[in-house]
């Protein structure tokens, strides 16, 4: 994932578009692991 | 109730009392070296290494770990989770001696106790993030003796002053937990103005919102922690209201904590997304990264959660010491040693033995006091004359 970026807009595509990519997949792991670690919960 | 305090049959010369004594004979020794001949003699600090574990340890961790005080109070006076009430004057009693540590230990480092004042009387260096640390950590540990005081008064009998006291409590803790987020995350910001010193995977711009989750963590860790030690030496001071909401304590912190801790690993991992620092996990420094991120925050996470869901108190216990350990990896790291990575080993620095010292000293204080407190005052227990009026 260290590659050559030749202008500071192809870094930040690849930075960003990485960091979205990872914001997306942690919510929906957030749902996952609120169900997960409530799962016992008597009410 | 009777609150019959036992310490008066105990003796005098247990090997905790033995211990404590050798460490402070030798604090006061090297106090007194540090104060008369400077830091030179004293420590291993260079202009290479001006903060060594006097701010690394004493203060960051001390900082981190006194952040018991405002969380407790916060899910319990203004989120309303009263079930948490029992633990609220413990964390306020870690946290205020918590800071007063971090205040005596900063005087090691600094020197010149009586120019303590001076950002604030003399020159006011308004533009400088110290500036803003110095201002909160004055105001906090004010704040924080405020919320003390309702115990020291209530043992004192100042039935008046501690009514006054009693009835901004409120006050208190909105103003505690206003300035904890600005000293936290505070901290966290000295680092930003040294982003060619700090290893690029500890530093990032989100550094002021890492160490304000992480005093979160650590918060609700030492709450568990502390409770577990104190539950272990100062049973015979609980009362009944104590004992029997302390399981409720240990489990809503630990669930709390595991879902803080959740959102740590995740905006940790941003972090390295967002500064395309992947290419650094593969290098020793790297390594060591992986270790406090999977070791001390992914796996205390799992931990946690699985003693949440299980009802394993012990593990959260057991969870909760590791993530409190995990805390201090973290401050060491930022401060010495992710610090100044690029010098040489020879230009590295390594505390001297005095400067450890000094440490232990001041840490127990900081224990000596507490068990002073908490055999005389109405920490574990609520004064029969006030019953659970706070």
């Amino acid at each position: 994932m260290h590659g050559i970026y030749y202008t500071l807009q192809q870094f930040l595509t690849h930075a960003k578009g990485v960091t979205y990519i990872i914001m997306v997949l942690a919510l929906l792991a957030f749902l996952g692991f609120w169900r997960f670690l409530a799962g016992n919960d008597e009410d | 109730m009777s609150r019959d305090t036992k310490t008066n049959g105990k003796p005098l010369l247990t090997p905790f009392n033995l211990v404590a004594g050798i460490i402070l004979i030798i604090g006061a020794v090297v106090t007194f070296l540090r104060f008369t001949r400077g830091l030179g003699p004293v420590t291993n600090l260079s202009n290479y290494n001006p903060w060594g574990i006097w701010i690394g340890f004493d203060l960051l961790v001390g900082v981190a770990l006194a952040a018991g005080g405002f969380v407790t109070s916060a899910a319990c006076y203004i989120f309303g989770m009263k079930k948490f009430h029992s633990a609220v004057r413990p964390a306020i009693l870690t946290g205020f001696l918590g800071y007063a540590m971090v205040v005596l230990a900063l005087n090691y480092d600094v020197g010149r106790p009586w120019r303590l004042p001076y950002p604030f009387i003399v020159s006011q260096g308004t533009t400088s993030m110290l500036f803003e640390v110095g201002a909160c950590v004055a105001l906090y540990l004010t704040v924080l003796f405020l919320e003390f005081s309702p115990a020291a008064l209530e043992w004192l009998g100042l039935k008046k002053l501690r009514n006054v006291l009693h009835s901004v409590t409120l006050v208190l803790t909105i103003l505690g937990v206003i300035l904890s987020t600005l000293h936290q995350s505070s901290l966290g910001a000295l680092f930003l103005i040294a982003p060619s010193k700090l290893h690029p995977l500890w530093y990032s711009s989100y550094l002021p919102i890492y160490f304000f989750i992480s005093a979160v963590i650590a918060g609700l860790s030492m709450v568990i922690f502390e409770g577990t030690l104190s539950h272990h030496y100062f049973e015979d001071k609980m009362d009944k209201t104590h004992m029997e909401e302390k399981d409720g304590v240990v489990l809503g912190f630990g669930k709390a904590a595991s879902w803080v801790l959740a959102g740590y690993f995740i905006i940790k991992v941003i972090g390295i997304a967002v500064d395309n620092n992947w290419h650094y996990l593969a290098t020793g420094y790297g390594a060591w990264y992986l270790v406090e991120i999977l070791g001390f925050v992914a796996l205390p996470c799992f931990l946690y959660a699985i003693g949440t869901r299980e009802k394993n108190l012990t593990l959260i216990k057991w969870t909760a010491a590791w993530t409190v350990l995990g805390i201090m990896v973290n401050r060491l790291n930022v401060s010495l040693i992710a610090f100044n990575w690029q010098l040489p080993s020879s230009e590295r620095y390594f505390p001297s033995w005095m400067e450890i010292s000094i440490t232990l000293f001041v840490i127990t204080i900081g224990i000596l006091v507490f068990r002073f407190i908490v055999t005389r005052m109405p920490i574990f227990y609520e004064h029969p004359e006030y019953g659970d009026s706070h």
